[in-house]
């Protein structure tokens, strides 16, 4: 075990997966020399050379195509998008290529092993460019599998999945976290299974649910519910597409409570598909409305950023008003 | 007959390549190092007032930028990009522009912005995001726009505004006017697909646009040999079928002389033209960056000595219209106005809680109503943790 921040545990990661197989090439803006601008691949191109892990031009979708194209001749690209908010150029060859290219070929063709690394999510003053949490609208696309780590040791088994995963993967990578969260992480190769959620708290009155940068925050409204005796179940879902509906359901016919936390706005957001599904299947065990505490309609805002945020506060009341509904 | 395909057919027999170099660019030089005007060079006709404004902006934004990028360092700003090595190109184009034609910038260009007359205040609450910002607190620094002098509010997505500047352009000449666009974007930029996109239907569809590329050597840490292959960017424009003209950036006179031609032209013909200024960032990406890992102090030191700022200076001493000692004292008082300018801005308050929810609509949809009033109750609940907003709400 060695003590690593989460962009050491990528960068171990992404050495580990390179050394296993000579398929993983790393690239994106910045990704070469200089190592990202967070310092991801730092590295890299010092040990693997400049043929497995580089810089590209500066265009998305050219890196996304890119990536498509090395995946379907067998290859497995590890591309980063310098920050989600710019995911968007790459959108067609994302949603309409990447997604589509096992089903479309009858089965001829694939990009499995694709991944693409992109950092999301706000809390740095990074306005609404820097801040965006795009999960859902990726999540409308079948074909796709979509991953979002909270912790160091977490991102290298998720991120080592994604990479051996014979579907493309999305690895939303929580950019306030990089450095903020420490914590020990085997120096082994090791996996953590896509789609499967897990329970990091047991309790029988209210499940708390959330995913990525968030668990720290609802796992701060748990604390404070529990400090006035409310029994809190918490579940990191860990992979938005596939999500872990067993689990998830399991607990809340047990609860029969559930406040979904997510940071991205409200409408469209993910915590609409996951409230459905629940108030489906557990309809019967529901003791009340399931709460979503998210952002607000609106871009990332600047100066107001903690008004927008949904915090522990705004979790906490919601997990309140859950339980005295 | 008819060239339906739209293509030169001038026949050879025997199979041979037009190289990727074919097309070499000249690069216009007016002003040498030493502050006087190349000899076949055309000295062009500013006025001493016009001159001075130029100058005082160069000088402005290079004062602003140290100042502000310390700040960002002490903490007081979240962000900042500096313009260094890069004013000449963007004060020397804006200067050759009318006031009215539209700016639609990248996010280095302040030098245009401080030319076409954005005040110290507006910079400084923008900078601040406070509640006196022209965009009401919701960008991070540098992402400025003012609607009174033609400058759109930059957005960070890159070469997002090269396609929108040829539908402005568009816009403007079926509105009849007598103005142009002029989108700035770096070289790294100009390998988004909004570059082709933005180009390709300029000159297809004959929008009076003026694209300024800044080759200034490195988009963040990648430098340009390894952003394309072929000669800069100017020759790109040949392959639209616009015409490109390629010129010193860190020479105002020659940055300005071109940009004048090509509005000129534009205008005249109703077409796009592509210029390439070519300049060295100076200083950081932004003060994210450190670039300390990816080029050497050597290779800087190399650059700084191509000063945009020194060498107008010279001119302007040589013409006399600047004086040495009051032009020393005029930037010292620069730097007291700006920090007094920082100072005064730092202390306004934050936008008011109802601009969380304004402006993503015409009017606020119901939906937002809701949300808003529900934070305001959250709010009241716990204002210790919203300092910014408790206490100012009704």
């Amino acid at each position: 075990m060695a003590k690593m921040n989460m962009l050491q545990a990528i960068n171990n990661a992404l050495d580990l997966a390179m050394a296993k197989d000579d398929g993983v090439v790393c690239f994106g803006e910045d990704v070469g020399h200089f190592g990202g601008v967070f310092r991801a691949t730092s590295k890299l191109q010092e040990k693997y050379g400049k043929d497995r892990c580089f810089n590209t031009p500066l265009t998305e979708q050219g890196i996304a195509g890119f990536a498509n194209g090395m995946a379907a001749q067998g290859m497995k690209p590890v591309a980063e998008i310098q920050f989600a908010d710019y995911i968007f150029p790459a959108f067609d060859q994302i949603v309409n290529e990447t997604a589509k290219f096992r089903y479309r070929s009858g089965d001829q063709f694939n990009v499995g092993g694709l991944v693409f690394r992109t950092p999301y999510g706000g809390g740095i003053a990074g306005g609404h460019y820097h801040s965006q949490s795009p999960e859902a609208y990726f999540a409308h696309t079948p074909g796709l599998k979509i991953v979002v780590p909270r912790d160091p040791a977490q991102a290298k088994g998720l991120l080592l999945a994604s990479i051996n995963c014979p579907d493309p993967v999305i690895f939303f990578e929580p950019k306030k976290l990089y450095r903020a969260s420490v914590g020990e992480v085997s120096e082994e190769y090791y996996e953590i299974p896509i789609g499967k959620a897990e329970v990091m708290q047991t309790g029988t009155q209210v499940t708390v649910l959330a995913w990525g940068a968030q668990m720290e925050i609802v796992q701060k409204a748990v604390e404070m519910a529990q400090a006035e005796g409310i029994s809190c179940e918490l579940i990191d879902l860990r992979s938005i597409l596939p999500w872990d509906v067993d689990t998830v359901v399991a607990s809340v016919k047990k609860t029969g409570r559930l406040v979904i936390n997510h940071e991205a706005p409200l409408t469209g957001g993910f915590a609409g598909e996951i409230a459905a599904t629940i108030q489906k299947e557990c309809f019967l065990h529901l003791e009340s409305p399931i709460m979503r505490v998210c952002g607000l309609d609106i871009p990332y805002p600047l100066a107001l950023e903690k008004e927008y945020v949904p915090d522990h506060l705004k979790t906490f009341e919601a997990i309140k008003a859950s339980v005295n509904f | 007959m008819t060239n339906p395909n739209n293509a030169t057919i001038s026949t050879i027999h025997l199979a041979e390549f037009t190289s990727g170099h074919a097309l070499q660019i000249p690069t216009l030089r007016v002003l040498a190092d030493d502050g006087t005007v190349f000899p076949g060079a055309k000295e062009p006709e500013l006025s001493k007032e016009t001159a001075l404004r130029m100058y005082h902006s160069m000088t402005f934004i290079r004062v602003l930028d140290e100042r502000m990028l310390a700040a960002q360092r002490q903490g007081r700003i979240s962000f900042y990009m500096q313009c260094l090595g890069e004013e000449a190109a963007t004060v020397g184009s804006a200067a050759a522009l009318d006031e009215e034609d539209m700016i639609m910038a990248q996010y280095r260009e302040q030098g245009a912005l401080r030319y076409r007359g954005f005040s110290l205040e507006q910079f400084m609450n923008q900078l601040f995001s406070n509640e006196k910002d022209l965009g009401k607190g919701r960008q991070m620094p540098v992402h400025y726009g003012s609607r009174d002098i033609h400058y759109m509010t930059i957005s960070s997505p890159l070469g997002t505004q090269i396609p929108q500047a040829a539908g402005y352009a568009y816009a403007q000449k079926l509105r009849g006017k007598a103005n142009v666009t002029i989108c700035y974007f770096g070289e790294g930029a100009a390998s988004e697909g909004d570059f082709h996109a933005g180009l390709n239907m300029a000159a297809v569809h004959k929008a009076p646009v003026l694209f300024f590329c800044r080759n200034n050597g490195y988009a963040i840490s990648t430098p340009a040999n390894e952003q394309f292959k072929g000669d800069g960017i100017a020759c790109r424009g040949v392959g639209y079928g616009m015409k490109a003209i390629r010129v010193d950036g860190a020479d105002i006179l020659a940055v300005y002389q071109a940009t004048k031609l090509a509005r000129d032209y534009a205008l005249a013909n109703n077409e796009p033209v592509l210029l390439e200024s070519i300049a060295y960032r100076l200083g950081a990406h932004s003060s994210s960056d450190d670039p300390s890992g990816y080029r050497s102090k050597e290779e800087e030191e190399l650059w700084r000595k191509n000063d945009p700022v020194a060498r107008f200076r010279l001119w302007l001493l040589n013409k006399g219209w600047l004086d040495d000692a009051a032009d020393k004292a005029q930037i010292e008082g620069l730097r007291q106005e700006i920090l007094d300018a920082l100072k005064v801005a730092e202390k306004v308050a934050k936008p008011g809680i109802e601009h969380l929810i304004s402006d993503v609509y015409a009017e606020p949809i119901p939906e937002l109503e809701r949300q808003l009033s529900e934070l305001k109750e959250h709010i009241r609940k716990y204002p210790e943790a919203y300092p910014i907003t408790a206490g100012r709400m009704l």
